[in-house]
């Protein structure tokens, strides 16, 4: 920081900075292995899309990586079983993100850890076509990893007039806490070019940008020395600044593009990765790894011993905080950081899932007593999205729904700037969320 | 979705995990911070208005507050809403140090009180309590005093000695001509249009040694709490600034009515009166103030020229107040047009 004038940092307009020592606990925790499960729960919808069909039944023997949720329809992608062994069931079991129970595969786990056979050798890929790589990237059920769980090669289908000239790749890790992204950056640097580079010929792309906050600038020097003889592949320092990784703001610093946050980046001429998911890709396309495992950072002041873990999907997280050593009065367990993050209301049956980057165990946990709104306009300056939070928590506390959909309401992406920042501790986020649900369900009424 | 709703020191049981919304952290401001930052960046005019007028000021300062916070305790009960969150978060203090000082320093005891309950009970709890009031709670409550005591309100200074409290105040002021002292306080606002009103120095106007409302005098104590409100962020520099430079551009603009020799000096009017009490701490009122940049600067331009207006062609020497509340009126208005414009439409944003 000290070589740059902050005036230099691209950024984007509104946003916020929330105080972040958590990044603190983990930054410096390489991979950790967690143990094995016993049990792992698959779910059959771990992306945004149609829910998979489960292609083995109760007693079925199967293997690592094998497909055991095929992908239904364009929009959705594969799951694969993440340890070796015996389906104990096919039943619905909480799911920790939408919290209502839906349909998993459930495998007992044997001893024998070796994968399928036709995945994992090392494949030749410089000669592979843009086609292969895609094909490789739906079998491996890949999704965005920095949360999303949008299916990858949908992303690398833009409409036939749709021209995408530039991969953003997402380094910013935002959420406050959450060190996995940077870990994966300074341990598999190359990996993650390769990765990249694999998207950008998928794509038929010239150009790509990366974008990584000033507070990982260990990880900026490490790309740019690795990228120095890669003028194509551009990188550059943002400000640390909440929602700098998202997919609007991260445009707007490096792109300096603008689109309606209903918009996908498409819209612009370009897809944001993030590094996770270009490491994904780069294993399914050099191995055939399907995704079955990805790293999860489990931290908070509720885990005497925060750890970045490389877990297999479907890990109960109750092994994983036991391994962190969580305190036995941790009031408040997050799954992904605390600014977008989902609080669990049963620890003993969450399971990781595709989107899970961090567990954030909380003790102390505050909730915040509500006041009526004072009008002083911080949510609105706040708001990377030019809404007016302020106006909208009213009307939908108020279930006023026609007015919030008139104060474009459906256009909120939930970052959450505009509670955290909110001096009456209003929980604006909580009423959008619920106004928007109602309005989906009229809507489908209708 | 349902948020569940428990007191924050309650201990939680081992195996309930509290379930909210996102985000699971939220910044440190919250509204007891903001009111406690403001009452703290009044206490410099207080104590150049102690200084001026003497303590008898305090007197009027102090009953102001805990009528205020009688009040607010009691239609809280009224209305059924917790006391004590409410009473901490110090918006009543706040309120009752603003109506201070807007008073002459030499009003009657009952003064304050009536305005501080008409202030708390009628122009913030009526309207739906903080947050929800239209106008600024002191101003409301100094408009409805100058209507029902404009003899006590309106330049009649000399009322001091009348309510023989002559004795408490301490009076460091002026030396006439003969060199005799001159009891500051009976004398005419800065702004008097009136023939024979005197003419203060600037630097008499800077400093507060000049006779007016009990915190209004004193430009540099005003402006050293508003560089701290500032720079806490609690208010935006650019109301008060655009509020005064407003003002100052509208001095040089409008032709006079009144003859007096500082009519046309725009220092002069931006120093002397309520300017800088209003600008710096009564239209940055987040509640009765517009939402967005562009609305605010909107509205202190319309406070500036308003006070202009009001100061030039109006029989009062002041349009400080009434120039916030008519642009407090205007709010809602403002509001809906300017509207912050949707990320992607085009434009820049608000």
């Amino acid at each position: 920081m000290t070589t740059l004038v902050k005036s230099k940092l691209k950024t984007f307009i509104g946003g916020i900075h929330p105080e972040d020592d958590g990044k603190l606990l983990t930054k410096g925790k390489k991979e950790a292995s967690a143990p094995l499960p016993k049990v792992v729960y698959l779910f059959m919808s771990q992306h945004i899309g149609a829910p998979c069909k489960p292609v083995v039944k109760k007693g079925d023997m199967v293997k690592k990586g094998q497909l055991i949720g095929e992908a239904q329809g364009f929009v959705s992608a594969n799951v694969h079983a993440s340890v070796s062994g015996k389906v104990v069931d096919v039943a619905p079991w909480p799911h920790p993100i939408t919290g209502i129970k839906s349909p998993a595969v459930i495998i007992e786990r044997t001893e024998d850890d070796s994968w399928i056979e036709g995945v994992n050798e090392d494949f030749d890929i410089d000669h592979i076509s843009p086609d292969e790589i895609k094909q490789r990237i739906q079998s491996a059920g890949i999704v965005g990893l920095g949360g999303a769980t949008f299916p990858t090669h949908v992303k690398l289908t833009p409409p036939k007039d749709r021209v995408i000239d530039t991969v953003v790749m997402n380094g910013a890790e935002c959420e406050p806490y959450l060190t996995c992204d940077y870990r994966l950056m300074l341990d598999k640097p190359h990996e993650i070019i390769q990765g990249l580079k694999f998207v950008m010929k998928c794509l038929g792309c010239k150009k790509a940008h990366i974008g990584i906050e000033t507070n990982k600038e260990d990880v900026y020097t490490l790309f740019k020395d690795i990228l120095s003889n890669e003028p194509q592949i551009k990188i550059d320092l943002m400000e640390v600044k909440y929602p700098q990784g998202a997919e609007h703001q991260l445009i707007k610093a490096l792109l300096n593009r603008e689109f309606k946050p209903t918009q996908l980046p498409l819209e612009v001429g370009a897809i944001v990765i993030n590094v996770g998911t270009a490491f994904a890709v780069y294993e399914a396309v050099k191995f055939k790894r399907p995704l079955i495992e990805r790293l999860v950072t489990v931290t908070g002041n509720g885990v005497e011993n925060p750890q970045n873990f490389l877990v297999r999907l479907g890990t109960p997280i109750k092994q994983l905080l036991e391994e962190a050593k969580a305190a036995a009065d941790a009031n408040k367990v997050i799954f992904g950081g605390p600014m977008m993050g989902i609080a669990q209301g049963n620890a003993d049956a969450a399971v990781t899932v595709k989107g899970t980057g961090g567990i954030l165990v909380l003790k102390d946990a505050r909730q915040w007593q509500s006041h009526a709104c004072i009008r002083c306009g911080r949510c609105i300056d706040a708001c990377p999205y030019g809404l007016n939070p302020s106006e909208l928590s009213i009307t939908c506390e108020a279930k006023e729904f026609n007015l919030a959909v008139e104060n474009n309401v459906m256009e909120c992406k939930e970052c959450g700037c505009c509670s955290f920042i909110c001096p009456a501790k209003r929980p604006i986020v909580h009423f959008i969320k619920f106004a928007k649900a109602e309005i989906a369900k009229q809507r489908v009424k209708v | 979705m349902q948020e569940k709703v428990s007191m924050s020191d309650q201990k939680q049981n081992n195996n309930t995990l509290i379930v909210s919304a996102s985000p699971h952290i939220r910044d440190m401001e919250s509204i007891p911070t903001i009111m406690w930052a403001v009452v703290l960046s009044l206490i410099p005019a207080g104590i150049a208005g102690v200084f001026t007028f003497g303590f008898y000021c305090l007197y009027v300062v102090f009953l102001s507050c805990i009528t205020a916070v009688i009040t607010e305790v009691f239609i809280l009960r009224l209305r059924k809403l917790p006391v004590l969150s409410a009473l901490k978060d110090g918006s009543a203090v706040v309120t009752g140090i603003l109506l201070a000082y807007t008073l002459p320093p030499s009003v009657p005891w009952y003064i304050p009180v009536v305005g501080s309950f008409f202030a708390v009970a009628i122009a913030k709890h009526a309207f739906g309590g903080l947050g929800n009031n239209i106008w600024n709670p002191a101003l409301a409550a100094r408009a409805f005093l100058q209507v029902a005591y404009p003899a006590v309100i309106n330049s009649d200074w000399r009322t001091l000695t009348q309510h023989g409290i002559h004795k408490l105040v301490h009076n460091i002021t002026q030396v006439d001509a003969e060199g005799k002292l001159v009891d500051a306080i009976t004398r005419a606002t800065p702004l008097a249009k009136e023939a024979g009103a005197e003419t203060y120095r600037l630097t008499q106007l800077l400093m507060g040694n000049v006779p007016g409302c009990i915190g209004e005098t004193s430009a540099i104590a005003l402006l050293l709490g508003g560089i701290f409100l500032i720079y806490k962020r609690h208010i935006k520099w650019y109301v008060p600034a655009y509020y005064i430079a407003a003002v100052f551009i509208m001095v040089l603009i409008l032709p006079p009515q009144v003859a007096t020799p500082w009519i046309k000096n725009p220092f002069y009017h931006i120093f002397a009166g309520g300017l800088f009490l209003g600008a710096f701490f009564m239209s940055t009122d987040m509640v009765t103030s517009p939402l967005t940049k562009r609305g605010l600067i909107i509205f202190a331009i319309g406070c500036g020229i308003l006070t202009a207006l009001i100061r030039f062609y109006s029989g009062y020497p002041e349009g400080v107040c009434y120039s916030i509340l008519l642009m407090n009126t205007a709010t809602p208005l403002i509001d809906r047009f300017t509207k912050p414009r949707l990320y992607g439409t085009g434009g820049k944003k608000a």
